[in-house]
């Protein structure tokens, strides 16, 4: 057998070889990352929403709005929204009125911020008591004129919410994604 | 071929060869995922995996793989069992292949697990070839134990997750971020070439 042919079978084997495992092992793993990614997505969507008899999924625009009804009637509407953190990509689930001008809800369904700095945009550990505080003040947060924040000092209008000392970073990147994507998927939603 | 004892092939990994301390390799996942222990147990766990399943298909084939494409081969094998290691991850500790990041799939690239098998697997029979990944993956687990022990514990104030420091306790935030990395590293090897020094002496 020539050299060449050699190296082509060989080559072939262990690629149909490599193939093959991978796609025997997606047959296992595949439902399991999906079923978690739901329960992530649904968890995000009770923290997000209040309380509602059901929700329904309809997209618009760019945008998966998932609509709460009480009574038949929409209560809120909850959307992903994205964007950069001071080092990675944050991907919130946002709630709102259907007016969208307060936050029922806002929560973080990922984030890799610089560990024990910006990751207290999700849980800070020095608050033992309300470790999630930062993402709680938007509950009931005004949108209109936009959403701020202030340093330091407590929150005096309705539309501000306290930056935490140490990741201001990555509490401005929260509210900007949060004012700019408010803005976009209520222009979606009324298309 | 080889007169050494084979047990010397695990041993060797551990320190004399160590691949953090005294090779240098595979420096990217160590110095960056080492915020917490278990980021640094996890990483160390799963590049352990990959290399010794790589070592053991690479030493099988070691005959039948042809020269020219051997790096090539080398890869596919290495990534598949990345990929493995990476979706096992995703699907059973979602927590940690998140925290973990894009660095799970960066072990494909990681020079520690290429070098042994070019260095190695290639060259030696399978006992011996799952022996030294063994030990080069045990001696890679161990030194990001440490180093990201030391980081968690001085950056965060906790071990695993636990508290371990008095309450009063400034957390030392450098050692979270890179710069962290880069000091406790600096002060391992510098250690361990000061023991190997006092030894030789």
């Amino acid at each position: 057998m020539s050299n060449s042919a050699k190296i082509i079978i060989v080559l072939t084997v262990i690629t149909l070889f490599s193939g093959g495992v991978l796609a025997l092992l997606d047959n296992f793993t595949a439902p399991k990352i999906k079923a978690h990614q739901e329960e992530v997505k649904n968890r995000a969507l009770r923290a997000a929403l209040p309380d509602n008899d059901r929700v329904q999924e309809l997209t618009k625009g760019d945008y998966r709005f998932y609509a709460a009804y009480r009574d038949n009637e929409i209560v809120a509407l909850a959307f992903e929204a994205s964007g950069g953190g001071y080092q990675s990509e944050l991907r919130l689930m946002v709630g709102v009125t259907p007016d969208f001008n307060t936050i029922t809800g806002a929560v973080i369904l990922e984030q890799v911020e610089t560990p024990g700095l910006g990751t207290k945009i999700q849980e800070d550990p020095a608050n033992k008591e309300n470790p999630g505080w930062f993402m709680g003040q938007f509950t009931g947060l005004r949108t209109e004129p936009e959403i701020s924040y202030v340093k330091n000092e407590e929150p005096g209008n309705d539309h501000e919410v306290r930056a935490i000392t140490g990741a201001t970073i990555s509490s401005k990147a929260v509210v900007n994604i949060l004012n700019e994507h408010i803005k976009k998927a209520e222009a979606a939603w009324n298309e | 071929m080889n007169k050494k004892p084979a047990i010397q092939e695990f041993i060797k990994g551990l320190w004399d060869e160590n691949p953090v301390l005294v090779q240098l390799l595979g420096l990217c996942p160590t110095l960056a995922v080492t915020v917490s222990a278990e980021n640094g147990l996890a990483m160390g766990v799963a590049a352990t995996f990959v290399l010794v399943c790589s070592s053991f298909l690479i030493s099988l084939l070691r005959n039948v793989i042809p020269n020219q494409v051997r790096i090539a081969s080398y890869i596919v094998i290495i990534a598949t069992f990345v990929t493995i290691a990476d979706r096992f991850l995703a699907a059973y500790t979602p927590d940690i292949s998140k925290s973990l990041g894009p660095f799970i799939p960066l072990i494909i690239v990681n020079c520690m697990i290429l070098g042994r098998q070019e260095a190695f697997a290639s060259k030696n029979k399978l006992g011996r070839a799952l022996l030294d990944a063994l030990g080069m993956g045990a001696g890679f687990t161990l030194a990001l134990l440490v180093l990201s022990s030391v980081r968690e514990v001085l950056g965060s104030g906790t071990w695993f997750g636990m508290d371990v420091m008095w309450a009063s306790f400034s957390t030392w935030k450098v050692m979270s971020l890179p710069p962290g990395a880069f000091l406790t590293l600096g002060c391992m090897i510098a250690a361990a070439n000061w023991i190997n020094r006092r030894r030789q002496t």
